[in-house]
């Protein structure tokens, strides 16, 4: 047993590093630390930079651009770039349509895609829940019509994250309204955002952010060469992508900037006189975060180490490094918030915001938002139903 | 990066586990519990045989020149067996105060006959006020000409009935609770003037609490330099305490398998009661928990096996502990909750799981203690 990295996995993990140093933009790097709003512009911009160097798609094969990284050197980027700041690689081209297009896709539906991810030439977003379909996806009812040479879509998805940006949707629809079970009669399609009969309307968060939306299709025509696998066993393209989750899922480089950046903070606020660091009760909590943090570290790479040893996909492993990783970044949010105390209630400026501090005024908000992760991506709730059905046999 | 054991380490936890299925069941264990000693010479003559008194010491002296991590799968399996001897009072304790502070020619008085299971020893350090401060010490040791004189009174003195040698703390110079001034001392259990109360404790082990009265040791006695114990004691109950969240792990997978077990055979309602998502979510964290302190197990042994500063040693050895701590009272309170009726009963194993856990919690300084000590260590 040995914890620490090998001379060959530091070298890497250094390469990174001042790589990222080098090339991360200090707008961005900026942006990120201030948890400003970021931009489309903003999120391709990163993502072009990482594909000139090669790295933005490390887990695909090597011959449409795959780095040929371990999933250690895979896991290390991945923290490194959460430590470094980086804008966050938005998942739904890179590694959840490309993965179901790598296993799924006809070749010619690889070859029109897949470069175009790549690049950062088309955004993308994904269309799987819907207001009656959350945690129990199988429900979903928006419906594709089959008419000649393509699918005719009616209905509605929700939640669709950086709808307002993409370029492509993927989704989940109902092509068989008749089947005995209703994981039976869903495809998986890939609809143009610019085909007509598509409406994005913003879903403002308790933050006061646009980042989701409601996406609505109206008899939105879609070439029936956008079915991705066969038509009616969408379910199994979905399921597929549930079980190539990422190892980083437990996101502890960026958790670990974010507590550096906790502690210094809380070092420089005062309370009765003191720095607040050295409230007991203040310490008490911003310890326990620390731990958790550490051992959340140390679980994530026992698992990698069995992965790489036994070459089995993580399975139910990722939802214990999504559960904790989550309520990490949660407490997280909430100490910076809680540091600020009473300064954390301005929220925006009303006269233009000459010398208003715009930082402080972020914290709260991202409290706020931060309350997203335990519901994102299978609820923490779900998360525990699959740990107690794959791994405990519940 | 690697977490799997050597080929050494897994024979040992091996060899180990299946003494433990065959040797130790639930109902042996019962017996050695209530025996008058409390504790099997077989079972540690076994334990010698194996080779498991050995790991943690130097070759000259008989041992194999190991550490924490050798013994984790070990320690995992005496958390699963609850066994009953005084491993940790002996091997993790008493005995590495010697092999770590002692002169060559205490090393070779003590260690193999520890090694080789004819020498049994107990730590007596912790006093009544002093709580969890390892630099706390009132006992006194004077010079007197050639000799040694101690006088004090030492509480919970883990595995003492069953010990041959003390190690006892004294203060030669210096406040009570002053690091400075602590010195070591190597006293016989038989020695004049050393009285014992013995009792069990609630996780059914031998302790006592013990009284020193103007008992003499010879200047050969002194451990280490005198006044300079205080460090020692520190790496050594971080040692201590590494072992010891190896051990809760098992402890912890004992409770947890049981439930689990419980969970799928008790039925309510006509249904397993595992079939209730109110309690699946109760063993999922439960079992989250144990993930989490077996992480913090391996860290806490690679610290003490690896780390040469002291400070950020003992602050990882805290940040372990504090994570076993909760989940030891996590799992262990769930799992009687989750047993129902019978989890509150002697006649389950996962009772005296309960003890263990609660003890262990606490042993060496609770989550509060340990979560104060990662505060101050900090350097950023």
């Amino acid at each position: 047993m040995d914890l620490n990295y090998s001379p060959e996995e530091l070298a890497f993990r250094d390469e990174v590093r001042a790589w990222l140093n080098a090339n991360l933009p200090d707008d961005l790097r900026r942006k990120v630390a201030e948890y400003q709003e970021l931009t489309r512009e903003d999120l391709l911009g990163w993502h072009r930079i990482l594909a000139k160097k090669g790295w933005v798609a490390p887990s695909w094969p090597k011959e449409w651009g795959g780095t040929g990284w371990n999933v250690v050197q895979r896991y290390i980027f991945e923290e490194e770039c959460g430590y470094a700041g980086t804008p966050p690689l938005i998942p739904f081209g890179l590694s959840m349509c490309a993965p179901v297009l790598l296993k799924f896709g006809a070749e010619a539906q690889k070859k029109r895609f897949l470069p175009r991810i790549y690049n950062g030439d088309d955004f993308w977003c994904q269309g799987y829940s819907e207001p009656g379909s959350g945690s129990d996806l199988a429900s979903l009812k928006t419906k594709a019509v089959r008419q000649g040479d393509h699918y005719v879509v009616n209905g509605q998805k929700i939640w669709t994250t950086l709808a307002h940006y993409a370029d492509w949707i993927f989704c989940l629809v109902r092509s068989d309204s008749g089947t005995a079970k209703r994981q039976e009669g869903i495809s998986f399609l890939l609809i143009d955002m610019k085909t007509p009969g598509i409406t994005v309307r913003p879903l403002v968060l308790l933050d006061g952010g646009h980042e989701v939306n409601e996406v609505f299709f109206d008899d939105v025509k879609v070439p029936l060469e956008n079915l991705v696998f066969e038509e009616g066993k969408g379910w199994t393209v979905a399921k597929y992508l549930l079980g190539h989750e990422r190892m980083n899922t437990g996101r502890i480089g960026a958790s670990k900037r974010e507590l550096t950046k906790l502690k210094e903070f809380a070092a420089r606020q005062t309370s009765n006189g003191r720095p607040l660091i050295d409230d007991v009760r203040f310490r008490d909590k911003l310890s326990r975060v620390e731990i958790e943090l550490t051992a959340l570290e140390i679980t994530n790479l026992r698992f990698l180490d069995q992965m790489r040893r036994t070459g089995q996909p993580p399975g139910a492993d990722v939802s214990m490094l999504k559960i904790k990783g989550t309520e990490i970044q949660q407490a997280l949010s909430e100490l910076m918030m809680q540091a600020v105390g009473p300064l954390a209630q301005p929220f925006k400026p009303s006269n233009g915001g000459d010398g208003f501090d715009f930082f402080t005024a972020a914290l709260a908000p991202r409290y706020c938002n931060m309350r997203k992760t335990t519901i994102y991506a299978g609820s923490n709730e779900i998360q525990r139903n699959i740990i107690s059905k794959m791994t405990l046999g519940l | 990066m690697h977490f799997d054991y050597n080929e050494e380490q897994q024979l040992l936890a091996d060899s180990i586990r299946r003494f433990i299925a065959k040797d130790y069941d639930f109902d042996k264990r019962k017996k050695i519990v209530a025996s008058p000693e409390g504790a099997s010479d077989d079972v540690w003559r076994t334990f010698a045989e194996m080779g498991l008194l050995g790991i943690p010491f130097a070759p000259e002296y008989g041992g194999f020149g190991g550490g924490a991590i050798d013994l984790m799968s070990a320690m995992e399996a005496i958390g699963e067996g609850l066994v009953v001897e005084p491993f940790v009072a002996t091997i993790g304790l008493a005995a590495q105060l010697v092999a770590r502070g002692g002169s060559d020619a205490q090393k070779r008085a003590v260690l193999p006959a520890v090694i080789e299971g004819r020498l049994k020893m107990a730590f007596a350090h912790t006093e009544a006020g002093a709580r969890y401060d390892l630099a706390h010490a009132a006992t006194t040791a004077k010079k007197a000409g050639k000799v040694w004189v101690l006088d004090g009174e030492k509480r919970v003195v883990l595995g003492a009935p069953l010990a041959d040698k003390l190690v006892v703390s004294a203060r030669t110079s210096g406040g009570t609770s002053e690091p400075r001034g602590i010195s070591l001392f190597l006293v016989d259990r038989k020695a004049a003037g050393l009285n014992l109360r013995p009792y069990v404790t609630l996780d059914e082990m031998r302790a006592a609490d013990v009284t020193l009265k103007g008992v003499e040791v010879g200047a050969d006695a002194l451990l280490g330099t005198e006044g300079q114990a205080w460090p020692l004691i520190e790496e050594v109950v971080d040692f201590a305490t590494a072992l010891l969240c190896a051990e809760a792990v098992g402890a912890m997978k004992h409770a947890n398998d049981a439930t689990l077990e419980y969970l799928k055979t008790r039925k309510q309602f006509g249904v397993p009661i595992g079939t209730f998502q109110a309690l699946q979510h109760r063993m999922v964290d439960m079992v989250i928990a144990a993930e989490q302190a077996r992480s913090m197990a391996c860290l806490a042994c690679a610290k003490v096996d690896g780390e040469k500063d002291a400070r950020e040693r003992a602050r990882m050895v805290s940040a372990s502990k504090v994570k076993i701590a909760d989940a030891c009272r996590q799992v262990s309170q769930e799992s009687i909750q989750l047993h129902g009726g019978m989890g509150m009963t002697e006649e389950l194993k996962v009772s005296h799981t309960f003890r263990r856990l609660t003890m262990i919690a606490q042993l060496f300084g609770d989550a509060e203690h340990h979560l104060a000590r990662f505060a101050a260590l900090d350097r950023s």
